[in-house]
């Protein structure tokens, strides 16, 4: 269905271009070039420190994050001319790694919140709580949870994995174009990765793309990638087909690790 | 990115503006005339005068307190005037008769006294500068066998239950400022709520400050008689001007068996400007005594304005199995100090007391908390539970926590919990990051971080509580 050569590719969505980046001082992005298509998965591993998060906080707008070189395009727009705030609203999500808590805030009003700013950006009237409720309740059952989760604040006093599927639930309410996901499937068991992968898969559409920020492959193989990279050292220095990701597995990164020295 | 942050929270005062209205003021200082003639021009009994007299003359001898963590200049109290009221004071049974000015100032606050505008549910006493203007639904209150007047009408009206009261709680020398307050002060509420009545509606008044110059010492009684209850809110605000004005108030709560009385306070006086000119000093002595068995009397307040904040609302807990709570939100910005907190005196057998309290700085506020919680021999199983929570917004700001316990009974269990937070970059950002603005985002995670006290307030004051940390947050508090 997708991915597969003969179909008409969509429209570029994200194009990033000798992306360079640095965190106090010190350079972590080293010239990225990525360009994501609507309708396509892409997957972006590699090992720790590789810049694979840093990536992702980037594309989102992370204030600690310095931009040092490079261009982003989002739909043809200057991505990093745009406040992080406009990057969500335009339609860029980001399921964090470690999602923070906020305390004495509900997840209903915080959701609920994030829609209404996401519509009236849109010129779309703001849903009241009787609305929001019925738009929320089959993606509550979706992602397996009752609607007690509502009224627990946000993130607070969640496990690791309740953490992610907090997140999963939000990227399927916001319905974004561009979603990326940081190692969302880290620190969830067997059932809750299943779970989440079924839960991102049927959110895929021709006219949306996922970036798929993972360690392991195991996720890969709820969600079928249309594009396999793998960074190291701050630069993509491959880029193949879902098969890279065994490959991967099998073999671990350090090979490549050699390769992008020599290159 | 904090300046963003600080930015939204540091709002312009929006209470800023002067009634231009013809006022009748004392001239400024302070004698035994000058009390002589407030008590005149109120049409006092002699017993009163007599406690006034007996009040300044210990003022005169007792010492400025000073072992607060503030810092402010001397206080020329001979350069303040002590009576300001709008002329042409009208009778309180026609509001026709009110000048239009104070009613419109009064609807511009957000309190609107024509009957056809009230709020459905409470019934309001303004005052204005150092009188009472108008008290709305006292004739309805009456039918309950509430009373609820000024309190300058209740020293003519009830001087019995008036003499019994005042100044049973907070006697005449508790300390400097009370007895300055008990010397001169002018108008405020009084409150009555008979044997097993609980009051039909939330009784509020608002206190504003007009007159330049002048000093605001209002003094409030509530009693609470056995097996009743009453929700009483307070309010307040002033015009923004560069002098200092001292407000140093006394508010005193009884409640006997089986009473409950909840005090709610809305704080906005003028703050004073960025550069600290300006703003009111805000010295307040409130003290609630629950003197009968299994009484309550429950202190929430939300603290935005003023220069300088000095107050501890306190619960002397006589009688067994009575009750004591204190919920708090202190905010300091630009120049703000507040040193406050609460005194949780148990006498009684199976005394209880909650204090939850949240200290917000931002911009060079400081923020004290500074409370004590005292287990008397007597008190047999006594029982505290306090929760101290500091949130520091940039890194200009202080937070101080100084909480004091004396137990002497060995049966007490007390706990108390404490925080220090700052505002997290990482929780701005994942808020923007789902399309939220950094206003919308600062004002949630405040607002998250105060809803254990915001639940407490009265549903239609919880409101004004968010917007006044410059916010918008329908139906999430509650």
């Amino acid at each position: 269905m997708t991915g597969k050569g003969k179909r008409e590719r969509g429209k570029v969505l994200l194009e990033v271009r000798d992306l360079h980046a640095s965190v106090e001082g010190r350079e972590i992005l080293r010239g990225i070039d990525l360009t994501v298509r609507a309708g396509e998965v892409h997957a972006i591993m590699g090992p720790n420190g590789s810049g694979k998060s840093t990536l992702a906080q980037v594309l989102a707008g992370h204030p600690a994050y310095t931009v040092t070189a490079g261009r982003v395009l989002y739909e043809g727009h200057d991505l990093l001319g745009m406040a992080p705030e406009a990057r969500a609203r335009e339609g860029v999500f980001l399921a964090f790694q470690y999602p923070v808590a906020i305390r004495g805030i509900t997840n209903a009003y915080f959701l609920r919140s994030a829609v209404n700013a996401i519509r009236k950006h849109k010129g779309v009237e703001e849903l009241g709580p009787v609305e929001f409720m019925d738009a929320l309740e089959e993606k509550l059952k979706a992602i397996g949870w009752d609607s007690s989760y509502l009224s627990r604040p946000v993130n607070e006093g969640f496990s690791g994995g309740e953490k992610k599927r907090n997140e999963i639930l939000q990227l399927a309410v916001l319905d974004p174009k561009l979603a990326i996901l940081d190692e969302t499937d880290s620190g969830l068991d067997i059932d809750a990765l299943k779970t989440v992968a079924q839960t991102v898969d049927k959110l895929r559409r021709p006219d949306n793309a996922t970036v798929l920020v993972t360690h392991y492959d195991r996720i890969l193989t709820h969600i079928e990638p249309d594009v396999v990279h793998v960074l190291a050292g701050g630069r993509i220095v491959k880029s193949g087909g879902k098969e890279l990701a065994r490959e991967l597995e099998e073999k671990g990164y350090d090979w490549l690790r050699e390769e992008a020295v020599v290159t | 990115m904090s300046s963003g942050i600080e930015a939204q929270v540091l709002q312009p005062y929006k209470y800023g503006f002067v009634t231009d209205i013809e006022s009748e003021t004392v001239p400024p200082g302070l004698s035994e005339d000058v009390i002589r003639l407030i008590s005149e021009k109120k049409g006092e009994p002699a017993w009163m005068v007599d406690w006034r007299l007996k009040a300044y003359r210990n003022w005169l001898k007792s010492p400025e307190p000073h072992w607060a963590n503030v810092q402010y200049g001397p206080i020329d109290y001979q350069a303040i005037s002590y009576y300001a009221a709008p002329k042409q004071r009208p009778k309180l049974d026609s509001l026709e008769q009110v000048d239009p000015k104070l009613l419109e100032t009064f609807e511009k606050l957000g309190i609107p006294i024509e009957e056809r505008k009230r709020l459905a549910g409470v019934a309001v006493d303004a005052v204005f500068d150092s009188v009472s203007v108008a008290t709305t639904f006292r004739e309805e209150l009456k039918k309950h066998g509430v009373i609820f007047c000024a309190i300058s009408d209740a020293i003519r009206e009830y001087p019995e239950l008036v003499q019994q009261y005042l100044g049973s709680v907070v006697p005449y020398n508790d300390n400097f400022f009370a007895a300055l307050n008990s010397a001169v002060f002018t108008d405020g509420s009084f409150v009555y709520v008979p044997k097993g009545v609980r009051c039909p509606m939330e009784l509020s008044t608002y206190f504003r400050i007009n007159a330049e110059s002048t000093g605001q010492f209002e003094r409030t009684l509530i009693v609470a008689d056995e097996g009743s209850y009453v929700s009483y809110l307070e309010g307040c605000s002033a015009p923004v001007r560069d002098e200092n004005q001292l407000h140093a108030a006394v508010v005193e709560l009884v409640a006997l068996d089986r009473a409950t009385i909840k005090y709610s306070t809305i704080q906005n006086w003028y703050p004073g400007d960025e550069e600290g000119r300006g703003g009111i000093y805000n010295f307040v002595t409130k003290r609630g005594a629950c003197r009968g068995r299994s009484s309550k009397i429950s202190w929430t307040q939300v603290e935005t304005g003023s220069a300088i904040t000095w107050k501890y609302p306190g619960c002397i807990l006589q009688g067994d199995d009575s009750i004591g709570e204190f919920y708090s939100v202190a905010v300091t910005n630009h120049r703000q100090q507040a040193d406050t907190g609460t005194k949780m005196i148990h006498m009684g057998k199976n005394t209880r007391s909650t204090i939850v309290s949240k200290g917000i700085s931002a911009g060079r506020g400081q923020n004290t908390y500074r409370g004590l919680v005292k287990i008397l021999k007597g008190a047999e199983h006594a029982r505290n539970y306090s929760q101290c929570d500091s949130m520091l917004i940039g890194d200009r700001c202080g937070a101080h926590t100084f909480p004091y316990i004396d137990v002497r009974n060995s049966s007490a269990i007390m706990e108390h919990e404490a925080s220090t937070s700052k505002i997290g970059e990482d929780q701005i950002f994942y808020a923007k990051q789902r399309g939220l603005s950094a206003e919308d985002a600062v004002s949630m995670i405040v607002n998250g971080f105060c809803k254990e006290v915001f639940k407490e307030l009265p549903m239609e004051f919880a409101v004004e509580a968010q917007r006044l940390l410059g916010i918008s947050l329908e139906g999430s508090v509650g």
